[in-house]
């Protein structure tokens, strides 16, 4: 086990930057995950720290030492890394006993003592007895937990899961999450986590780095980055959450100021030190809207009903900005209809720092 | 902070310079080696060679029939080969995957014993029309000694080769430009004239270009048909004046080998040309085209197939068959005369020819294995390498194939002429020298489906292996050679195919005591043992087929595309 610190890690590649000055410190046993859309760079980033790209700047770390810099780069085969791939990337030449065996056989250990070790391997993750089959012959969540004992046995300073969940059905995703969390509790291992879900991010990890076009958008707790988004991009891609101009009335109180949002003034959370200023923007979540008939709040029009079973998603859009939409969950017995007009009101938000605001 | 960390490439470049160091003595050396004789022979820039070549008559006659056959070759088999990829492949008709086998197998038979049969066919001496009564008398020409028989016999063996490229093309083809045109009212023919055939035109150009440099540099077809009827082509001419006047005419030879060279080239820049002058990428992949549908046509159009088949495959090799069990020229085939004494004498009788069967096996083989050990991590480095110019050592593998072999065969006398500097040891006039060239020319044959299969291989299990720890040599034996090794040693066998009875490079290469199959066979045909050399053949054609049928068994494990005979 060993910390992880990327330092102003940044990777270029012909005519882009895959990787753009990313600086993360990964604690000493830490479940990091890292979230973003496709083509973000997360991919590229477990790539750099398993060795597989050289780093076109910066500094990449596991424990004490310096294993990716700009003077040259540690071969994989050298790093200590587990690695969990997407599509498992188990040897179909090999039975899994022998699989999960390999790195024992390449540290050329003692036969006895590496088939022990692949015992004991194969019944932490539930497997006992199944080391004659040929990966072929095994089931989805079966690879994928040959997979994990494969990356577990040679008991790496680091795992890198490359988004391993994406290649199974649902039901059986549930039940891997479970396994990987188990997997860490029982480890203790640092892990870095690729994923494209943020649910699977939230539901398994310490702390969630979003990447967002080969930047660190935001590294902080899952709770933290669905109160508290650091911008724009996180807070839209974090659970829909919708964005609204405000302008900040008064100056922060006890982590909360007043805003005026579309055209009606409210408290939202904020950062300690914010200062009245124009064009900012909340982001509040659809737990946040809700109708009022009567009370304050403000008109607009349904766009549209989008029934869910059980309840209905509602696009709504103000009449004082049009072109924005914010939408909502009402529970059955849904009476909103497309067309309609209502009044919605907004119970709370968070005003996302300015740009460039010290985190 | 100064940054030096250790890094572990040791092994990696020790796998680069290796592949780099054979891929500079079995390409890059023979070639420079053979430009050098041309611009300057003795060791200073002269033009003296060059001249006394544009000199001679001979040159040109020789120049223009290897023009006139090999533009003749290429146009039938463009003809026959297309034809025949375009019903197979875009129609309904019937058992697809053993017309493909049968149409595709003269191409696994080496063209001297293609010849070989086809005269036994229509000879005078033909034990077939003699079964009728329907021979020629004694005394009478062979119709194929001739430059249309040449053209012919060129046109069947490469027909297969335009039909296998222009097959892989038609697969291509999405359905939708062909139902876009059909919804637009064209009929089939329509669509075939307008629509496939110019959407084909990069693979048909690809495989005339192809078909054009085998005929050029064929040496068994004009060799065997076209020597008797003294009509002489470039390659023949070499090895005329090779047989005539030993080492001392290599400086001419070296000329006509570069003028053989200077043709093929030319046929696929002409390709390349071509091709350029129109946009005919296909964008999109989708499902192939449904069949035309022949309705009540389609007995007679399989008939017609099955009646080609016959002709150009099975016709031939029962007339081979036929001429080795007749115990002397002339004499009819009946039970009676019927004899297995010519097999007999060709492989315990025989010195030369028993030794002649030692010796190709034992050459194919060694070729076969060490091209299968060395493609493995020349494909590698150009699969999976990040270094650019890597990938243009693949291009200098492909040449001592792409170029007429008999070009590579004289570019070997020049560099082994004289003992090997420093270390004295003697290549020529040994089997040796036949082993560099097979070498050099076959490597390409096990690169190519190597390369396809690490295409197909997910490099994280590469990767995998490498955060196991494994370094580079581990992984290459662990893991990567056992992922391509079926891929790999299918090439192997293709090798070992063609190397066994291989004529065009031995031929120039041979000496007594390291004769190979096709060189033995030549011979006894030269000197009128025809039954002797048809038994020869038989036995490879009959060693050729097993071999398929074994190669087949890896079929499930290979990519496509890498057996040309599996539909």
């Amino acid at each position: 086990m060993a910390r992880l610190s990327l330092d102003h890690v940044t990777k270029s590649f012909a005519n882009f930057d895959a990787v753009k000055d990313v600086s993360i410190d990964v604690g000493d046993g830490e479940f990091l995950a890292v979230l973003g859309p496709s083509g973000c760079g997360k991919t590229t980033l477990l790539r750099l720290v398993a060795g597989f790209e050289k780093v076109t700047s910066g500094e990449i770390r596991i424990g004490s030492e310096t294993v990716s810099a700009k003077g040259g780069s540690v071969a994989p085969e050298r790093r200590r890394v587990g690695i969990v791939f997407q599509n498992y990337a188990l040897w179909p030449h090999m039975t899994v006993a022998e699989n999960i065996g390999y790195s024992l056989k390449v540290a050329k250990l003692d036969r006895a003592v590496a088939r022990q070790k692949v015992e004991d391997a194969l019944a932490l993750v539930n497997l006992q007895g199944l080391g004659d089959r040929r990966p072929s012959n095994l089931s989805g969540g079966q690879r994928q937990r040959v997979a994990l004992a494969r990356c577990l046995v040679a008991a790496p300073s680091l795992v890198l899961f490359d988004e391993p969940l994406a290649n199974l059905d649902v039901h059986l995703r549930a039940s891997m999450e479970d396994e990987f969390a188990a997997f860490h509790k029982r480890t203790g291992t640092t892990i870095v986590y690729i994923t494209h879900d943020q649910a699977e991010a939230m539901a398994l990890a310490d702390r969630i780095a979003v990447m967002d076009g080969g930047r660190l958008a935001q590294l902080a707790t899952p709770r933290e980055l669905y109160h508290e988004p650091a911008n724009e991009m996180v807070a839209s891609f974090i659970s829909q959450g919708i964005l609204l101009p405000a302008d900040v009335l008064g100056a922060e109180e006890a982590g909360h100021c007043k805003v005026r949002v579309l055209g009606t003034e409210l408290v939202v959370r904020c950062r300690s030190g914010e200062r009245p200023r124009t064009g900012a923007r909340i982001c509040c979540r659809s737990a946040d809207l809700d109708v009022s008939p009567d009370g304050a709040g403000f008109d607009g029009l349904v766009k549209r009903v989008i029934y869910q079973g059980g309840a209905a998603r509602i696009e709504f859009a103000p009449f004082n900005a049009p072109d924005l939409t914010l939408h909502f969950e009402q529970p059955d017995p849904v009476v909103l209809e497309s067309g309609a007009q209502a009044r919605l009101r907004i119970r709370s938000g968070w005003l996302i720092p300015a740009a460039g605001a010290a985190s | 902070m100064s940054t030096s960390i250790r890094e572990s490439r040791g092994q990696e470049m020790a796998l680069t310079a290796a592949v780099a160091v054979v891929i500079v003595l079995l390409s890059l050396l023979p070639m420079l080696r053979l430009i050098k004789e041309i611009v300057a022979p003795g060791g200073t820039l002269s033009t003296v060679a060059i001249k006394a070549g544009l000199a001679s008559p001979a040159t040109w006659i020789a120049t223009w029939h290897t023009l006139v056959v090999g533009i003749g070759g290429t146009v039938l088999a463009v003809l026959s080969g297309t034809l025949v990829a375009v019903l197979i492949t875009l129609t309904d008709i019937r058992g697809r995957s053993a017309l493909v086998l049968c149409y595709v197998m003269p191409l696994m038979i080496a063209p001297q014993v293609t010849a070989l049969a086809w005269l036994q066919l229509f000879g005078p001496a033909s034990p077939f029309l003699n079964l009728f009564g329907a021979a020629p008398p004694l005394g009478t020409k062979n119709p194929l000694y001739s430059t249309s028989g040449v053209i012919l016999l060129l046109g069947v063996q490469y027909g297969p080769l335009v039909f296998l490229l222009v097959r892989a093309g038609l697969r291509k083809l999405p359905r939708e430009l062909v139902e876009a045109a059909r919804a637009g009212g064209a009929g089939w023919f329509t669509v075939l004239v307008t629509i496939v055939l110019p959407l084909m035109t990069p693979s048909i150009m690809a495989a005339a270009a192809l078909a054009f440099v085998s005929c050029v540099g064929n040496f068994g077809i004009p060799a065997f048909l076209g020597i008797p009827a003294n009509y002489l082509v470039l390659p023949t001419l070499i090895y005329q004046r090779l047989a005539g006047g030993g080492p001392a005419v290599l400086g001419e030879t070296a000329f006509l080998s570069v003028l053989i060279g200077i043709i093929a080239m030319a046929g696929i820049f002409a390709q390349e040309v071509m091709s350029r002058r129109r946009d005919y990428r296909i964008s999109s992949t989708s499902l192939p085209a449904e069949p035309y549908e022949f309705g009540r046509w389609r007995p007679a159009v399989q008939a017609g197939m099955w009646l080609l088949i016959v002709l150009v495959l099975f016709l031939p090799l029962f007339g081979l068959v036929l001429t080795s069990l007749v115990p002397g020229y002339g004499i009819a085939l009946n039970a009676r005369t019927a004899t297995l004494d010519n097999y007999r004498f060709v492989l315990f009788e025989h010195d030369a020819a028993s030794r002649a069967f030692f010796n190709s096996f034992w050459l194919s083989i060694a070729a076969a294995f060490f091209a299968v050990l060395v493609a493995v991590p020349i494909g590698y480095l150009i699969a999976w390498g990040k270094q650019r110019w890597v990938r243009l050592l693949n291009l200098s593998v492909e040449l001592p194939y792409a170029l007429p072999g008999v070009v590579l065969a004289i570019a070997s006398l020049l560099l082994f002429l004289r003992p090997i500097p420093l270390t004295g040891i003697q290549l020529y006039n040994t089997v040796w020298i036949i082993l560099y060239a097979y070498l050099a020319r076959f490597l390409v044959l096990a690169l190519r489906p190597t390369i396809s299969g690490y295409h197909q291989i997910d490099r994280a299990l590469e990767e995998a292996a490498q955060v196991a720890g494994a370094g580079l040599f581990m992984r290459m034996r662990t893991i990567i050679f056992p992922l391509v090794a079926p891929a790999a040693i299918a090439g192997g066998l293709l090798i070992f195919m063609t190397a066994l009875s291989e004529l065009t490079v031995s031929a120039l290469l041979w000496s007594s005591g390291s004769e190979t199959i096709g060189v033995v066979m030549f011979s006894f045909e030269q000197g009128g043992d025809s039954n002797y050399a048809a038994a020869m053949s038989v036995i490879t054609v009959a060693v050729t087929f097993v071999l398929m049928l074994v190669t087949n068994l890896l079929a499930p494990y290979l990519p496509s595309g890498v057996l040309p005979w599996r539909d």
